[in-house]
Formats: C-alpha cells, sequence, structure tokens
C-alpha cells in the first residue's frame, strides 16, 4: 500500500537527533509492550509479515502523532481484536469475559529465551531456478498494490543490478494476508543514486534493496 | 492483494481508543487482561526483556568485528555466510536468522537502514536506537545519506562510494567498519571494546585511540 509507513526519499522531516548514551528502554511500558508483541505472538495467529502491516494500516496522521512503541501497542490491541484473542468489551472493562475459560500461555519463560535464540527463518526450498542472475540489470515494477508490499515507492519503476541471490524466501505480500508464504527467489538489487534521485544523486553512491523475484522485470 | 479498506475485520482505526489515554496506563490494563486470560505468562514477558537489556546488542557485534580484524580466515568466513559465522561466536536468532556483513573499505562506505519499519539485526545490535526508528533517518538516509553522515560527525570525500543497504526483506546487515590506525598492538578484546554501534551501522567510523581527547 502506498502507505505513511513508506517514507524513503521523503523531504520535511528534519535533522537526525542522535541521544547519547541511550538506554535499551526508556519507559518501563515500552519494554512491556514490546514483549507482550512476542509472547502475544506465541498464539501464532499473526505472522510478522500481517504484524508489520498492521502497523502499516493505522490512519497516517494516528502514525505520524504516535511514538514508535505507542504504534506497536496500537497493533498488538488490533490483531489481538482481529484474532479473537480478546473481544472489545473484555479491552473496555479490563476483564475477562464471565463466560471465558482461563487459557493456558503458549511461550513460558523457556520457551521465549528458546525462540529469540532459533528465531524464524524465512528461507525456503523452491523447485524453482532463479530468473535472475547476479549482474543482470533488472527494472522493478511499477505496481502499486493496496494490500502489503515491501517495494517501496521511491525504487518503483528504476533499473538496477542484482548483485546477490539469498535463495527463495516467503513472500510478504501474500502471507500478510494469510494467503500463504508463496515463496520467491530473492536478491539484493543495486540502484545508482542517480537511477533514483536523478541530478540529486551522488555519481559514487547507491542504495541497495533486497526484491522479491515478482517485483523485478528483465 | 485484497482490499482490507471496507473489511470491518480490519478497521482503518486503532481500537486503542477503549484504553485509557496514558501509554504507561494503558499497556497496564492490556498486561493484566492478558494474563487474566491465560494468554501470556508474566514469566516470558520478564525473560524477553532481560534477553534485551542484559545479554543482546551492541557488544555483541563489536566481538564479531573485532574478531574479523584480528583472523583474516574470521573474516573470509563473515563475508562468505554471515549467519555461520556470526554463530561461531554464540550469536544467533530473532531478526538475525539471515544475516549478511558489507565491510567498509578506503573505497566504499556502508550504511544500513530500513525505511519501510525499523529492521535491525538484533542478536548483534540489540533493538534499534531510537533515532534509527525515526522518521528523519528512515526518509533521508536513502536520499540523503552523505547529509545524514555529516550530522553524525562523519564527513565523506567524494572519492568514497556510499552504499545504503535498505532492509526491506529478512535479510540484515551488519556493516564491518574500518580499523582504526595506531591499534596495531591492541587485542582483540581490547579492540572489541572500540567498536561502537553506530560503527556497525553505518553512521560512524570509529576514531583512532591516539586520537582520544584531542578536541
Amino acid at each position: 500500500m502506498n502507505g505513511i509507513h513508506d517514507m524513503g526519499g521523503m523531504h520535511g522531516f528534519g535533522r537526525v537527533e542522535a541521544e547519547a548514551d541511550e538506554p535499551v528502554f526508556h519507559e518501563e511500558w515500552e519494554a512491556k509492550c514490546f514483549a507482550l508483541n512476542f509472547t502475544m505472538g506465541g498464539w501464532r495467529k499473526w505472522s510478522i509479515d500481517a504484524s508489520r502491516h498492521a502497523i502499516e494500516r493505522l490512519d497516517p496522521a494516528t502514525y505520524l502523532s504516535s511514538t514508535y512503541y505507542e504504534r506497536w501497542l496500537a497493533k498488538l490491541v488490533n490483531l489481538s481484536l482481529e484474532s479473537g484473542l480478546i473481544t472489545e468489551d473484555e479491552l473496555r472493562s479490563g476483564e475477562p469475559a464471565a463466560d471465558s475459560t482461563k487459557q493456558v500461555p503458549p511461550v513460558d519463560a523457556t520457551a521465549i529465551r528458546s525462540f529469540l535464540k532459533k528465531g524464524r527463518p524465512a528461507e525456503r526450498m523452491v523447485d524453482r531456478q532463479p530468473r535472475f542472475q547476479v549482474g543482470e540489470i533488472v527494472r522493478t515494477v511499477t505496481d502499486c498494490p493496496i494490500g502489503h508490499t515491501r517495494l517501496p515507492r521511491y525504487a518503483r519503476g528504476r533499473e538496477g543490478e542484482i548483485v546477490r541471490h539469498h535463495g527463495a524466501h516467503s513472500f510478504p505480500d501474500s502471507n500478510a494476508h494469510g494467503q500463504g508464504e508463496a515463496p520467491q527467489h530473492l536478491y539484493a538489487v543495486r540502484f545508482s543514486a542517480r537511477a533514483l534521485w536523478g541530478g540529486q544523486g551522488n555519481l559514487n553512491d547507491g542504495v541497495t534493496l533486497d526484491l522479491w523475484e515478482s517485483y523485478l522485470e528483465p | 492483494m485484497s482490499d482490507h479498506a471496507h473489511d470491518p475485520k480490519h478497521p482503518k482505526h486503532p481500537d486503542h481508543s477503549l484504553l485509557p489515554s496514558d501509554p504507561a496506563l494503558r499497556v497496564k490494563s492490556l498486561e493484566t487482561l492478558l494474563v487474566n486470560k491465560g494468554l501470556v505468562d508474566p514469566a516470558a514477558v520478564d525473560a524477553f526483556i532481560d534477553a534485551f537489556q542484559n545479554d543482546i546488542g551492541p557488544k555483541n557485534g563489536a566481538k564479531v568485528v573485532a574478531k574479523a580484524w584480528c583472523d583474516p580466515e574470521y573474516r573470509e568466513r563473515l563475508l562468505e555466510d554471515a549467519t555461520s559465522a556470526i554463530g561461531e561466536l554464540g550469536f544467533s536468532g530473532l531478526q538475525g536468522e539471515h544475516m549478511v556483513a558489507v565491510e567498509n573499505t578506503d573505497e566504499v562506505h556502508n550504511m544500513v537502514v530500513c525505511t519501510l519499519c525499523s529492521c535491525y539485526p538484533w542478536p548483534v545490535l540489540g533493538i534499534p536506537p531510537t533515532w534509527y526508528k525515526s522518521f528523519e533517518y528512515r526518509s533521508r538516509a536513502v536520499i540523503d545519506p552523505r547529509g545524514v553522515l555529516a550530522e553524525f560527525g562523519v564527513e565523506m570525500s567524494e572519492d568514497v562510494s556510499v552504499q545504503v543497504w535498505d532492509s526491506t526483506a529478512e535479510i540484515r546487515y551488519l556493516v564491518i567498519p574500518k580499523r582504526p590506525p595506531g591499534t596495531e598492538s591492541l587485542s582483540e578484546s581490547q579492540l572489541a571494546q572500540l567498536v561502537t554501534r553506530d560503527s556497525m551501522v553505518g553512521t560512524a567510523v570509529i576514531a583512532s585511540p591516539n586520537d582520544a581527547g584531542s578536541d
């Protein structure tokens, strides 16, 4: 979707301000919000792609006026409601529904540590051979899908060079919508700064993006 | 792809309006509900937070970089297959499942961003600092990397190629910064002390220890 999250190349946000000696979390609620997202993820009701899309679906004014962890909180609430893990009445009252049975959490402390250590690889085996080879020049598509996609606007309809083949990976545009992982070959594609930004680009510079095969044309 | 705009199961607006307005109270209220429903084990929440406060952070990445500086064979393995080379040091897992290491040289300076969200190599760097997740960095790192570098105090020569990596998939990038001059006599663990988080994202270069305190 052509959402507000797709910020690459936008003007107007100003200087990057780095905080010296920044703590891992500024507030306890931020740490809790972060951790609740992953412990609730243990129910396997949503994928990482659906989770990213849930942040992108926030309306632009809310997205811009919320802090990072406020967006994560909104995402967790929306996904929990949409998947039926909680109800609006429960959220409003703060209490489990009278007729609900207490459940057993899917992850305990040991399981969450193990999940952190193992992660969740996105690479998949596919029978198809990669369509493109390293060194090949490709052009990105100009499509504007209304759902989740990982081809940012600034890199659409641009010519770049395949610099690496990453194997086949789960395809976010499908997986975010519960339509299966539909894995595709994934490539690192390098674009010259001139190809992306016209005369403003520095001749020596470039940007490399990881792009799925269906984002690319010969 | 399907259109969720008119799907009542996918509301456009967040429903956190059902919770108190103060985010700390909102999270507390939600956490209490989730625990009381048996959806979340509080010990798992604590363990997750503890891991990022105590185990997972840029000290891990610094060990990887220092070893690459000292051990040419390790450097080769890191550039060839970063996931397994980083795994050799015991670092692996969530948001580092597919690692790629990119090396800064006299000719090329690499810098990492996630313009679409906040992707970052957790096992080696921890969770990202606020600036990395900011609209300012996400919007400008790709179109004005030299301007962003200047704001971090790094003036990059026109002769050096600045290469930005936008983390659009599940590949996570670790920058191997240049080893500063004047460090020939330092041990691997002493070198690791010099390696900063920002140098491994590519928004800083590491100063020679001889320059310390010169300004």
